[in-house]
């Protein structure tokens, strides 16, 4: 039985529970038992399995008693390890958080336990989400649970930073996980293993609570199996919060009522900035089918300019380092987290001991870059002109949308890259972003959806972009795509 | 133009200032947060998440602190700009747990204003001299670092981390010790009308960053110090006139003034060197991305205006033309909120109880308020702030006295022995009237004159000076309840 009720995704097992098809305790039972099996996938940092059955039983006891369960009730899910969670120690993949435990809730996990959701642990990520392959987690890489078709065992990245969630919903698990995406972060991993993400427009989901990377950035979303999954999870954690300045104070659309692939009337942007010199044929040739397949859905198919596009992850590289570099200034030792106080050592040496041992390789890097841009003589070369290059990448994108209402790109430049690969490149690292970026600088709804196998057998996603709040067209045209791709491919298990 | 002058070995200084204040704003909860802002609090108890730096927590603007900076920019002709912005200014240290201060360097929410000082607060009509303001920004108040608790640990309170300050900034438009002085002086009186800021600068709600720099009259500018946390009026003149004469040591010695941040010890009277430019931080300003810009409508500008009190000048002003108060009395009844509080209260109960004009009354008013009660007050413990220092009493024995019922150094006699003691005051008042009965005052006029013919001879010939003797004698008989002007009435024409 367990092994079928991990094949579910949120819908199935939240119908599944509220008609009594089964309880919401076999599914977290069921759950917890994959989460254990799989520690090979270091997918999670912490595993909370009695919290999952916790919220499990109050599910069933609900239910038991004709009380009508929540958007999420008896799901539980995968928690990245960004969200602070009361009483579960929260790290944000580093060393210097390692054994802190909140003593508050972050806006949008809270909003999951009370729309019935339970927590089957923390998700493994990239230190502080700082990463595109999972690699720079203080607690170890997670391991995707991809393997190419060529009989070797190379170990591939989950994609970054939410790796430990696209890990675990990949091989089920978790039927969903929060992810956050900086730029990126839900999108290339869940294009890397053949799930959907959704980053919503900036500011729908609360970052209270959230551990900052580059706040005018960071952005809440799921991660989950398929589109509806997707749809109704990010119900749940949307939402005006008085706490978070930035946060949108608007009413959350019932965007899973709204589901609907027929794309008639529709016009899909193809930007012709993003069809590069040397791109992956098979990168290529899924984003054609893409094309083909909305055209079958009815959609129009225009041709759009971006033609900021090249400048976008340059001036990403600035703003979300030099964001990040302050946002992290708080790491000091003074009063959480990691203290390193060397004998006789002043307040100096505190800081310089403590964050020398408590930041990754990857997070010192882009605090020495984000300190160097905002550094007095270099501020207006650098940030300041990112700033500008931010704007015009916006207006680009408003350009695009007089003529369109989506726009279709491919979600990565590659597909999943082996483990060690680029570890060693930063830049090559960077390059992975290079299309996920741009929609982040414009705070604009960007979802990837599995399009097939690359000829390695590794999956492809494609990307959808849409218009500031339009989340419910970008996740039609995500359905329209999930119709005809039928993708069905899952990882064998190896571990 | 000041006449201030150092006069150094090789001639005369002009010293020129300018000051940042920083002023905290009065409100229940900080800038950012919830937390509760009460002074002398134990340490730690005032502490949101927020302001710990926790990991994931968001600053939200609070409305109050907004709104009291700009009802403050109001109240000094300053232009509101409708669009701010809050920058970080980031350095680490530990009563900085964001390793922030959230600030505005770029856009600040208060432009260009003024303040007119007057140079003698003893000549309140006499020369005037208006200091720009640049500009007023908010920003938050850092921790504060206790170094007596450990042997080798200083421990951090942070409970005044992230409690809002308006910092505001003057043009170097000072030119002696005195202008600064004023200028402090003044500021402080505005931002108490505005009650946007207690000026409680012994508890460190107002504090001055005092810049000075010295130059021959005429010159440009010279390399100007500035000296922290300066929490005085008296203080922050002494500080220009120690760092000037310091600073024209330094260069008719041949030297050369240094940019630098200083410290000013009370004890010896003098600056000494905190750190220089050369170690100044980077900040590495930047617009806090956590918050939106501050756009301010129409509505809230409106409110904000419209909730400013009577200011101090437009006050002394009234007081002087509508009241009939001279200058002086003017000028030192709206000096503090609390005394001219305690003036209107008195003098709206006065015209209530006598039916009287407010312009008949406000000078004896003053009159008690300022010199007769301060003197009794004076000689009293608890002074002011005795329990039955009401303003039911005071108006009992202002009204008593204006009425001619008693004298007024029987109300002061009546007041001390109030104060001191549990007479009955209506009883009391009751029990002094005094008496314009002219036959009783006759009667003793007459012994008085007649058991003083010496006196009477030689006033008579022209020793004016023994009436003041007559009257005290005659008032000492009628055991101070006469009358004085029926008792001078009666002497005159008996001595005549």
């Amino acid at each position: 039985m367990s092994s079928d009720l991990t094949e579910l995704g949120v819908a199935a097992i939240r119908d599944g529970v509220a008609k009594g098809e089964f309880t919401a305790v076999e599914v977290a039972e069921a759950f917890n038992a994959n989460v254990a099996a799989a520690a090979a996938l270091n997918a999670f940092i912490v595993t909370t399995p009695e919290q999952a059955l916790e919220a499990a039983k109050a599910n069933d006891a609900k239910r038991a008693a004709g009380q009508p369960l929540g958007k999420m009730g008896g799901v539980p899910i995968g928690m990245k390890d960004l969200f602070a969670t009361k009483g579960v120690q929260t790290t944000a993949a580093s060393h210097i958080l390692e054994g802190f435990t909140p003593q508050y809730e972050s806006t949008v996990s809270q909003k999951l336990w009370d729309a019935g959701a339970g927590m089957l642990g923390k998700l493994n990520l990239d230190q502080f989400a700082m990463g595109s392959s999972n690699e720079t987690s203080y607690f170890g890489n997670v391991i995707s649970p991809w393997r190419r078709n060529d009989g070797g065992n190379a170990a591939l990245a989950p994609g970054g930073s939410s790796g430990g969630s696209s890990a675990a919903v990949a091989a089920r698990l978790a039927p969903a996980a929060t992810g956050t995406d900086t730029g990126g972060s839900i999108r290339q991993p869940a294009a890397f293993v053949g799930i959907s993400g959704i980053k919503p427009t900036y500011g729908r989901c609360s970052r209270w609570g959230i551990v900052a990377f580059a706040s005018s950035l960071d952005q809440a979303g799921p991660m989950a199996r398929d589109v509806r999954d997707c749809a109704i999870m990010l119900e749940a954690m949307a939402g005006f919060d008085p706490k978070d300045a930035t946060s949108l104070n608007l009413p959350v659309p019932e965007w899973e009522a709204g589901l609907n692939g027929d794309l008639r009337g529709k016009k899909v942007g193809i930007p012709r900035e993003y069809r590069m010199d040397g791109m992956d044929a098979d990168v290529a040739a899924s984003w054609d089918r893409g094309i083909e397949w909305l055209k079958d859905a009815g959609a129009e198919i225009v041709d759009v300019s971006l033609p900021h596009t090249k400048y976008a992850l340059p001036a990403y590289y600035i703003i979300a380092p030099a964001e990040a570099s302050s946002n992290l200034a708080r790491y000091d030792g003074v009063r959480y987290g990691l203290r390193d106080l060397p004998d006789g050592a002043g307040l100096q040496d505190m800081y310089a001991a403590t964050r020398a041992a408590g930041f990754g390789a990857e997070v010192k890097r882009r605090i020495l870059i984000g300190t160097y841009v905002l550094s007095a003589g270099f501020y207006d070369a650098y940030y300041t002109q990112a700033q500008k290059v931010r704007t015009l990448i916006a207006q680009d994108f408003k350009n695009a949308f007089t003529q369109c209402d989506v726009i279709l790109a491919p979600t990565a430049p590659t597909a999943a890259f082996g483990l060690g690969e680029k570890s060693d490149d930063p830049l090559s690292m960077y390059l992975n972003d290079v299309f996920a970026v741009p929609a982040s600088l414009a705070g604009l709804p960007a979802m990837s959806v599995p399009a097939g196998l690359n000829r390695e057998g590794l999956p492809l996603g494609l990307q959808i972009v849409g218009k500031a709040f339009d989340e419910q067209g970008v996740l039609n045209a995500g359905l329209a795509i999930e119709a005809r791709a039928q993708f069905s491919a899952k990882p064998e298990k190896w571990w | 133009m000041s006449s201030y002058r150092i006069q150094g070995a090789t001639g005369e200084w002009e010293v020129v200032i300018g000051l940042e204040v920083h002023a905290q704003v009065t409100s229940q909860s900080k800038l950012f947060s919830g937390a509760a802002t009460a002074f002398g609090a134990e340490p730690n108890t005032q502490v949101s998440l927020v302001d710990a730096a926790m990991p994931g927590m968001l600053p939200v603007p609070n409305r109050e602190c907004i709104r009291q900076a700009v009802r403050t920019g109001m109240a000094i002709n300053a232009q509101i700009n409708k669009w701010s912005r809050f920058d970080r200014k980031n350095y680490f240290y530990a009563d900085l747990p964001q390793g922030y201060q959230i600030s505005q360097l770029y856009h600040p929410l208060v432009g260009e204003g003024t303040i007119e000082v007057i140079l003698d607060e003893k000549d309140p009509e006499g020369s005037t001299k208006t200091i720009g303001i640049e500009r007023i920004h908010v920003e938050q108040d850092a921790g504060k670092l206790m170094h007596d608790q450990h042997p080798t640990m200083s421990y951090v309170d942070l409970n005044r981390s992230g409690v809002a300050l308006m910092e505001i900034v003057s043009r170097p438009d000072m030119r002696s010790p005195a202008e600064a002085g004023a200028y402090l002086a003044k500021l402080r009186q505005i931002l108490r009308y505005v009650g946007s800021c207690d000026g409680n600068m012994d508890q460190g709600s107002m504090r001055a960053d005092v810049n000075v720099s010295v130059r021959r009259p005429g010159e440009p500018f010279g390399t100007r110090t500035e000296t922290k946390n300066v929490n005085s009026v008296r203080f922050v003149m002494a500080v220009v006139e120690s760092e000037a004469r310091r600073q024209v040591g330094v260069i008719e010695d041949g030297g050369q003034v240094v940019q630098e941040t200083r410290l000013y010890d009370p004890d010896k009277n003098e600056t000494r060197s905190m750190r220089s430019k050369e170690d100044a931080h980077d900040y590495r300003y930047f617009p806090d991305p956590d918050l939106l810009p501050l756009e301010l409508d129409d509505a809230f500008l409106e409110e904000c205006k419209a909730s400013l009190p009577e200011l101090p000048d437009a006050k002394r002003h009234r007081y002087k033309t509508a009241l009939g108060l001279s200058p002086y009395d003017a000028a030192q009844l709206t000096l503090e909120v609390e005394t001219f509080q305690q003036f209107e209260e008195m003098l709206d109960a006065v015209v209530k109880a006598s039916g009287k004009a407010e312009r008949d009354l406000a000078k004896r008013v003053a009159n008690w308020l300022l010199s007769e009660r301060a003197g009794v007050l004076k000689g009293i413990d608890l002074g002011a702030a005795h329990p039955k220092n009401t303003v039911a009493a005071n108006v009992a024995l202002i009204v008593a006295a204006n009425d001619g019922v008693i004298s007024g150094s029987k109300a002061k006699e009546i007041f001390a022995a109030y104060l001191t003691s549990d007479i009955d005051l209506a009883a009391e008042i009751e029990a002094n009237k005094q008496t314009s009965d002219t036959g009783a005052i006759e009667a003793a006029i007459a012994r008085i004159l007649a058991d003083n013919a010496d006196k009477v001879a030689e006033f008579k010939a022209g020793k004016e000076a023994l009436f003041g003797f007559f009257v005290g004698q005659t008032m000492k008989a009628m055991q101070g309840k006469a009358n004085p002007q029926v008792v001078n009435e009666l002497l005159r024409k008996a001595l005549a």
